[in-house]
């Protein structure tokens, strides 16, 4: 993981002052969804290896969940977005 | 060449220039029986058991790099069945009885020390946790003791035992648990089946896998087509990105482990020993330097190294343990790459293709598992169907709603 991660509302800050959740690709279901789809957002997941989107949380600075998309092979950091911006990433 | 004291003496007068390689280097044959993904620990001990135990002799491992170049030589070699649950216990006792004949199994010294593994506590909850788990431990045979403080001050003076946060109030003792020399295991089980005239494919990278009306017919690799009647994948940190080319959706995710060891010391610590109020665990190594690591860094990754906030964290967990530590120089730190899965289990399984068989999910725990992971496999493999100790393994057991969570903390492959 990189060292620094571009906040878009604290700007660059040390990878310390985030706190990972995890894969941000999986969009909740709806309460009566079939359980096979329920099924594949708790435990399927692509891992995929290269671009990827990840929930984190900037807990040391403005406590917004971010969409950070990076590269867990190389560690680049593509983009840092707002993750209420997101469409239907949304929580 | 059966390797003993005698055979030692042997070479010794003879100027060591009698010794072979330990295996061959075949070209791959253009069909196997049976294919195996991933030459680690368990795809080495799955060729190994399917040849000696369940008699299926035209088999290869096929291997990217070179054999035990994942997470078999990355490890902090550790070697213990102090599991909880029912689905988990029985088979990593069934993995350390395994462990306790290897070496006259494979005629190889992997360097077993059963020196004993401590699992430190430090309040009454926490106490009485390990209390539990040791229970079930003796529920199925396994021998446990709990240590109270002044025994553990007898037996480890230098842990902080009166820290004003975590106080060492007592600690869960295996003493049948202890470590291996990872590398030692791999290359042993890499002997064993060459012997048993299992092809080793090394620097051999699976690039595809044929399929033929729904069934496997065999692998693209960079050496070329091969066939075969029954396909294996034990290519754990790399499951997902092998379990695609057949179509396979698995509920794995890639995280990175890091593992640190220092400059050599005297004897100093002769167990293994776990902090409860981190995840660290650490033990001296018979070079001398302290093997040590801690919780994996969180964030998904297929890249063999971690973060510095990570190795941090683990450096200040060690001396917040054992303030002595913070005198000693780390010498290296590495990181392997985990398939973390969605209950911190393995899979040992079928898959929804009849010919194709998966080993996966070892999260950070699989180095101890490595002989049974490798019986198992290969029951499952020459049977078709699973043997007792890991039926529980299952790869639908997420759906069907049996997961086997040791740490109680739900699906989230990162927190377990």
């Amino acid at each position: 993981m990189a060292s620094l991660i571009p906040c878009p509302h604290c700007g660059t800050r040390p990878r310390q002052e985030f706190s990972v959740r995890g894969d941000a690709t999986p969009v909740r279901p709806a309460p009566m969804a079939a359980d096979e789809v329920w099924n594949d957002y708790m435990h399927v997941r692509a891992n995929p290896r290269g671009r990827i989107r990840e929930h984190w949380q900037h807990i040391a600075g403005c406590r917004r969940w971010l969409v950070v998309e990076r590269d867990n092979f190389t560690h680049e950091v593509f983009s840092v977005s707002d993750a209420s911006l997101e469409q239907g990433g949304a929580r | 060449m059966r390797y003993s004291a005698f055979s030692i003496f042997k070479q010794a007068l003879a100027g060591n220039l009698g010794w072979k390689p330990a295996w061959r280097e075949p070209q791959p044959k253009p069909h196997y029986d049976v294919i195996i993904v991933g030459g680690g620990g368990h795809g080495l001990a799955t060729a190994y058991y399917l040849a000696k135990e369940f008699g299926v002799r035209n088999i290869a491992v096929v291997e990217k790099g070179y054999l035990g170049s994942g997470n078999v030589g990355r490890n902090t070699t550790i070697v213990r069945s102090n599991y909880m649950l029912p689905g988990n216990e029985p088979f990593y006792e069934f993995s350390l009885k395994l462990w306790e004949g290897l070496e006259q199994e494979l005629n190889y010294n992997v360097m077993l020390s059963q020196r004993g593994i401590i699992s430190l506590y430090h309040n009454d909850s926490q106490r009485d946790h390990y209390t539990r788990r040791g229970n079930a431990m003796m529920m199925e045979g396994v021998a446990a003791e709990q240590l109270d403080r002044d025994t553990l001050k007898k037996m480890l003076p230098f842990l902080n035992f009166d820290h004003a946060r975590f106080p060492i109030i007592g600690g869960l003792l295996q003493k049948r648990a202890g470590t291996a020399r990872h590398d030692a295991v791999a290359w042993g089980f890499a002997r064993g089946a060459d012997r048993l005239g299992v092809d080793l494919i090394q620097n051999c990278e699976v690039t595809g896998i044929r399929r033929e009306s729904g069934v496997v017919t065999g692998v693209e690799t960079t050496k070329g087509f091969i066939g075969c009647n029954k396909l294996a994948l034990a290519a754990a940190g790399n499951t997902s990105r092998v379990g695609e080319m057949a179509g396979l959706k698995l509920p794995i995710e890639s995280h990175v482990l890091q593992a640190f060891v220092t400059e050599g010391l005297k004897p100093c610590i002769d167990h293994v020993i776990t902090y409860g109020a981190g995840h660290f665990y650490i033990s001296q190594s018979d070079k001398g330097g302290l093997v040590f690591g801690a919780e994996i860094d969180g964030y998904s990754s297929y890249a063999q190294r971690g973060n510095l906030a990570t190795a941090e964290h683990v450096m200040e967990e060690g001396v917040t343990m054992i303030p002595g530590l913070s005198r000693v120089r780390v010498l290296r730190a590495w990181g392997g790459v985990m398939d973390m899965s969605m209950d911190g289990s393995p899979i040992i399984d079928r898959t929804p293709i009849d010919n194709l068989y998966l080993n996966c999910g070892w999260c950070y725990g699989g180095f101890k598992a490595t002989p049974a992971s490798g019986f198992c496999f290969a029951y499952l493999i020459a049977k078709g169907e699973s043997h007792h100790v890991a039926r529980a393994l299952r790869l639908d057991r997420f759906e069907r709603g049996f997961p086997i969570d040791e740490a109680g903390v739900g699906t989230q492959p990162n927190l377990h």
